[in-house]
């Protein structure tokens, strides 16, 4: 075998994670009551369009989770196969180039100079003190001064034009598609999708697309020949570096969710449903729990795992299982301190639905509490745990990039956008600045971020019950037109 | 109609409403004037649109809803083309609105006097102590008594009753010409329904505004109305003078109406029942509304709505039926509806001699206690139901009577032991229920059930109907067989298609969920069956539906029902012994006919005189009740109705009276009988 696949504890837990997405996506399309607020969300523009964006960052981190060690060349010794110490990932060896162009230092976005000066010897004997030529960024150009403008200028139209026919191909097969779904001729479909008459934004969603490639494809061909967002101290190409860190904010944003989930359901509906010493002991957790400051618990959590890991250096193969390990046990003390929230609000919906007549019927039939609970409870507090859920998750990507820049995130080994700041907070005071590292975490948390909060604005809406009859688009254009 | 100037005029009125992807035309084509003076009453079940009309005077429709086309003209001025600054002097100066629910239109963070202050500065000049004196004259005017100390109170201070009474003070502010209130007394017991309706008369004479009543209750517009307005599915089908209106209803919705409402004649016939529901407003009509629902209704229904029809002085109808040109085959359809409403059906149940007591309740106390400071203890009880004592015989109807806040549901409660019981005994069948443990209790079950009052909380909307109706049974074991055969020969039972089993609750109507409610009863095969309130949610053809629905199953399975309510007229309709309860305590009982024709204790006949008769025959002297009922935390000493009770002894301060007999059946507890055993 070219590899082995090595099987992260992160990654078996994100892969549970996509199977009880898919199992409940299957679930709910069978449930009317279920399937009609995510028509909801379905049809709003804004869910729909970061929707979008999400699954563009989705498809990276989980690309990111697919884990193996590649075979190493050369003869194996003893019949035995010898593989490569570093675990690399499908999407590494998708972007292959990217992660191995190493220069020795910072170089500014689509530069072919290094940003410091350095000492080399010219061809004649003699030295000089200048900024020596990139390794990799911009090698193939022969006066860089002159060529460099016009051969990226060159470079983003010719990959506008790819961007415009992939997006073209695009819309033809999302009409050919839905013309098949909806039994309608295909131009009919197209018009339709082109006007914003479908049910579905598609135009909206087509259009972010649209922007998407249009920003995506260039710099995915320049990166081929410049470091697009410059390089880090140690000559790391800052893009590559940015696309690593996805797989890192979506970890920690969902599988600290699916660690809390448990504890704030389980805890939340017994505290409000069963009442008496139940409510007091959960209570007092949580309360508790929530007068000591979080970092502190954290960083205490996070050291004691460190030195665990340092006593069992056995224990882990490579650098980046215990890496992964150290990422598991914050998703796992940021879940232990971030139940207490949901669990509070859990419980005062308990509380209110427990008087309902719904549940007072089922008592008086003699229906035990479990199945109170789990067939009277649980389904009517659901809607509450995926706004929380998905609300949760642009806090928790931003925890991570706060706690890794204290220092008492993610190992220091393992890209993430903390890391990226955190490397990169004691350039912005150099002159000229060192901006780029800063500027492309920013800017890939911004947009992860922002989509996660448009998206779950539009989940909100749509499962808030005080905004049932909501006007759809096609309405609203209808009501505004005067009488 | 008299010579007085038209005050407010509405034409035309169209108001839209968008739901969704859908237009429902809630308001659609309505015209009526309202003279000065008058007391106009628009009347209408839920959904026929009467609040969105109030809105669209008011211009406070929602976002979603859009005044189409029509006029609104208040004293000449079209309100539909003032700028909003111009309309804001118009609402609270010239029109002013009271809502239903008192306890949600005050402001919770600011006194009652600071409430009424705040309208006196925007639209007068009244400032400072000024405005203050006038917010105590208006209190004193909406008989608030000591106005001086509840100036200064917050509205969680005051009863329902109270706050309904400032809201008044609010609204009659600036002296507004136009009173528009939307289901004023709705959400008050009957005895402070009596108080707030007179009021409200007694302030029109005195001020000599208008009002705009609107309500879904016949009794209330036939105390109130000067004329009355009908509104079914968007629009008006009948305009009439009250007088004509109450002796001689012209639509055949509106007949339908007063046959609907239950009383003592429908006890031998049951109700007439409007069958279906209120059609979705979001279509467009072709034919009359009505018509699907109407007996009388023929082709022509269907094909032409029918116009407003002039059939006396002010008495307009909209119906084919007066439309001359058609007069003859109105008489035929006519006849032929008569033949088709339904034989009377004896009353079996009553015939059958009274079987044995199924159901004793002895002494029962339900106390709530009140827990205070860090370890929680008892400061106070909650003396919800305080020694109440009933029995129920098989096949025979209870009804609980009193006021909310006397302890009725809480005895249903108690007697299921939903709620823990603090003493007494409830013995169902020879088995004293309240010393059994939940396990040992769980196989008894299913011989009593329990049908709620409000049919949107009482089915779980996350289960389809079969599994809700499917839910006593499994918990219970009953019928392990053939359980979806049972559900569907249950949904039939209570009017449903069995084909209906697989929808969730919210496909449903009012009425269709309480129907499910009673299937999901009835599928333990239970013996009693405790009916909290179930008709007061919905409206009154529906509640017809329901009321005949449960009498019928009464004569089929022999179903002892204890029946709590508040509504008397129910009570004639399906009872055959009445308690009347007073602040946890039961003052009264006796067979139906004893109570309701001879009530005994004040209290009783205070409640059964306040009760708004449509019949102007059977009006009877209203027996003004002094305040409101007291808290059960600290109930009066001796009689608990002395400090309200027009006949008070010195006697009934002291000691709480004991049971007297009337006759056999008839029991009161009050000293004007004697002291009692």
């Amino acid at each position: 075998m070219p590899f082995i696949p090595v099987i992260l504890w992160t990654d078996r837990l994100v892969f549970v994670l996509v199977a009880v997405v898919i199992v409940s996506g299957w679930y709910i399309r069978r449930q009317e009551h279920l399937r009609a607020p995510w028509g909801k969300v379905a049809r709003s523009r804004y869910g729909m369009c970061s929707l979008v964006v999400l699954s563009v960052f989705v498809a990276i981190g989980l690309l990111d989770s697919l884990h193996y060690r590649p075979r190493l060349e050369g003869r194996p010794a003893e019949g035995k196969a010898n593989y490569a110490v570093e675990v690399r990932s499908v999407f590494d060896a998708l972007v292959a180039p990217l992660g191995r162009r190493l220069e020795k230092t910072y170089s500014a976005p689509f530069a072919a100079y290094s940003f410091s000066k350095e000492t080399v010897e010219r061809p004649d004997g003699t030295q000089a003190r200048e900024f020596p030529r990139l390794k990799f960024g911009g090698a193939h150009l022969k006066d860089p001064a002159q060529e460099r403008v016009p051969d990226v200028v060159r470079g983003m139209v010719g990959a506008i034009g790819i961007a415009a026919v992939l997006w073209i191909v695009l819309t033809m097969a999302i009409a050919a598609w839905l013309a098949g779904v909806y039994n309608s001729d295909f131009s009919h479909m197209l018009s339709a999708i082109i006007h914003g008459d479908t049910e579905v934004p598609w135009r909206a969603m087509l259009v972010t697309a649209g922007v998407i490639l249009a920003v995506s494809v260039p710099l995915a061909l320049l990166s081929a020949r410049y470091h697009v967002m410059g390089t880090d101290k140690v000559g790391q190409d800052v893009f590559y570096e940015a696309l690593k860190s996805i797989r890192t904010g979506l970890v920690i944003g969902t599988l600290t969710t699916l660690v809390m989930l448990p504890f704030a359901l389980s805890l939340g509906v017994m505290a409000g449903y069963l009442g008496g010493w139940v409510d007091d002991v959960i209570q007092y957790i949580y309360t508790t729990l929530n007068a000591i400051p979080g970092v502190l618990l954290i960083a205490a959590a996070v050291l004691i795992t460190q030195a665990w890991m340092d006593l069992h250096p056995e224990m882990f193969e490579t650098v980046s299982q215990r890496a992964d390990i150290r990422l598991l046990f914050l998703c796992l003390i940021l879940g232990i301190t971030s139940w207490t929230g949901l669990c509070r609000l859990l419980r005062g919906e308990a509380l209110k639905l427990r008087e309902l007549d719904y549940v007072e019927a089922a008592r008086a039939f003699g229906v035990s509490d479990w199945r109170i609970i789990t067939r009277h409870l649980l389904p009517n507090v659901m809607h509450i745990v995926l706004i929380i859920v998905v609300t949760e998750f642009s806090g928790l990507v931003l925890a991570e990039a706060v706690l890794s820049y204290v220092g008492v995130g993610v190992d220091p080994s393992m890209i993430s956008f903390g890391t990226m700041i955190n490397s990169a907070r004691l350039e912005l005071a150099r002159d000229p600045t060192v901006w780029w590292s800063l500027a492309a975490a920013f800017v890939f948390m911004f947009l992860l971020v922002l989509s996660a909060n448009l998206f779950s604005d539009s989940v909100r809406d749509a499962f808030d019950p005080r905004i049932r009859s909501a006007m759809t688009a096609r309405m609203r254009r209808l009501w505004l037109r005067p009488a | 109609m008299s010579a007085n100037t038209t005050l407010l005029e509405v034409k035309h009125l169209r108001t839209w409403l968008a739901s969704g992807d859908a237009v429902v035309r809630a308001v659609d084509g309505l015209s009526f004037g309202i003279e000065a003076g008058e007391t106009f009453a628009l009347l209408g079940e839920s959904g026929s649109g009467k609040s969105i009309t109030a809105l669209s005077i008011m211009r406070l429709l929602p976002d979603a809803g859009r005044v189409v086309s029509g006029e609104i003209r208040m004293d000449g001025t079209d309100l539909l083309a003032l700028a909003e600054t111009a309309m804001r002097g118009v609402r609270g100066r010239r029109i002013a609105m009271i809502f239903q629910e008192p306890g949600t239109s005050l402001n919770p963070v600011m006194t009652v006097g600071a409430q009424i202050v705040e309208v006196l500065e925007r639209h007068t000049e009244l400032r400072g102590d000024g405005a203050r004196r006038r917010a105590l004259e208006l209190l004193e005017s909406v008989g608030i008594p000591d106005s001086q100390r509840r100036v200064d109170e917050y509205p969680f201070q005051m009863s329902g009753g109270m706050k309904q009474r400032a809201m008044i003070a609010i609204a009659l502010a600036c002296a507004p010409a136009l009173l528009i209130a939307d289901e004023p007394t709705t959400a008050l017991d009957v005895t402070i329904q009596a108080q707030v309706l007179e009021l409200l008369r007694d302030l029109q004479r005195k001020t000599g505004m208008s009002v705009l009543l609107i309500t879904h209750d016949l009794g209330v517009v036939a105390q109130m109305a000067h004329r009355v307005a009908v509104m079914y599915a968007g629009e008006i089908v009948e305009l009439a003078p009250a007088k004509a209106f109450f002796s001689r209803p012209a639509h055949p919705y509106s007949k339908k109406l007063f046959e609907a409402v239950p009383d003592a004649a429908g006890r031998r016939r049951g109700l007439a029942v409007i069958p279906g529901t209120v059609p979705h407003l979001s279509q467009e009509f072709v034919g009359c509304r009505f018509a699907d629902r109407c007996d009388s209704a023929w082709a022509r229904c269907r094909e032409e709505a029918p116009a407003a029809v002039e059939i006396g002085a002010g008495h307009a109808v909209r119906c084919h039926l007066y439309d001359s040109r058609d007069q003859e085959s109105a008489v035929r359809s006519q006849e032929k509806a008569k033949i088709g409403t339904g034989a009377d059906s004896a009353d079996v149940a009553e015939r059958l001699a009274a079987s044995s007591s199924l159901l004793a309740v002895n002494d029962l106390r339900v106390y709530f206690p009140i827990r205070k400071g860090i370890f929680r203890r008892v400061v106070a009880q909650v003396k919800a139901v305080d020694g109440v004592s009933l029995d129920i015989h098989s096949h025979r109807t209870l009804a609980l009577v009193g006021e909310s806040g006397c302890g009725k549901t809480t005895v249903g409660k108690g007697i299921l032991q939903l709620v823990p019981v603090t003493g007494g005994s409830v013995t169902f069948d020879g088995v004293d229920l309240s010393t059994l443990t939940t396990g040992a209790l769980r196989p008894l079950r299913k011989d009593f059930q329990i049908v709620f009052q409000d049919p949107y909380s009482s089915l779980n909307p996350r289960m389809r109907v079969a599994e809700i109706v499917e839910e006593g049974m499994t918990a219970l074991r009953v019928g392990t067989g053939s359980r979806q055969e049972r559900v569907d020969e249950l949904l039939q039972q209570v009017g449903l298609s069995p084909d209906m089993k697989y929808r969730y609750p919210h496909e449903f109507s009012g009425g269709q969920r309480q129907r499910v409610a009673i299937a999901r009863a009835l599928a333990v095969e239970p013996k009693l069956l405790i009916c909290d309130e179930p008709t007061s949610a919905l409206d009154v053809s529906v509640q017809a539906q329901i009321l005949n629905l449960l009498k019928d199953l009464q004569q089929r399975l022999g179903l002892a029902y204890l029946f709590i309510t508040h509504n008397i007229s129910v009570v004639e309709f399906l009872a055959h012994e009445v308690a009347v309860m007073y602040l946890g305590r039961i003052v009264e009982k006796g067979g139906v006919d004893e109570v309701l024709r001879s009530p005994r204790h004040p209290y009783t006949r205070a409640l059964l005189s306040a009760v708004p008769v449509i019949d102007p025959a059977g009006r009877r002297e209203v027996i003004r009740l002094q305040g409101e009922q007291p808290s059960p935390v600290s109930p009066p000493s001796g009689c608990h109705f002395h400090p309200r009770c027009p006949s008070v002894m010195p006697e009934c301060r002291l000691a709480y009276p004991g049971a007297t007999p009337v006759s056999d059946t008839h029991s009161v507890r009050c000293f004007l009988y004697g002291k009692g055993e």
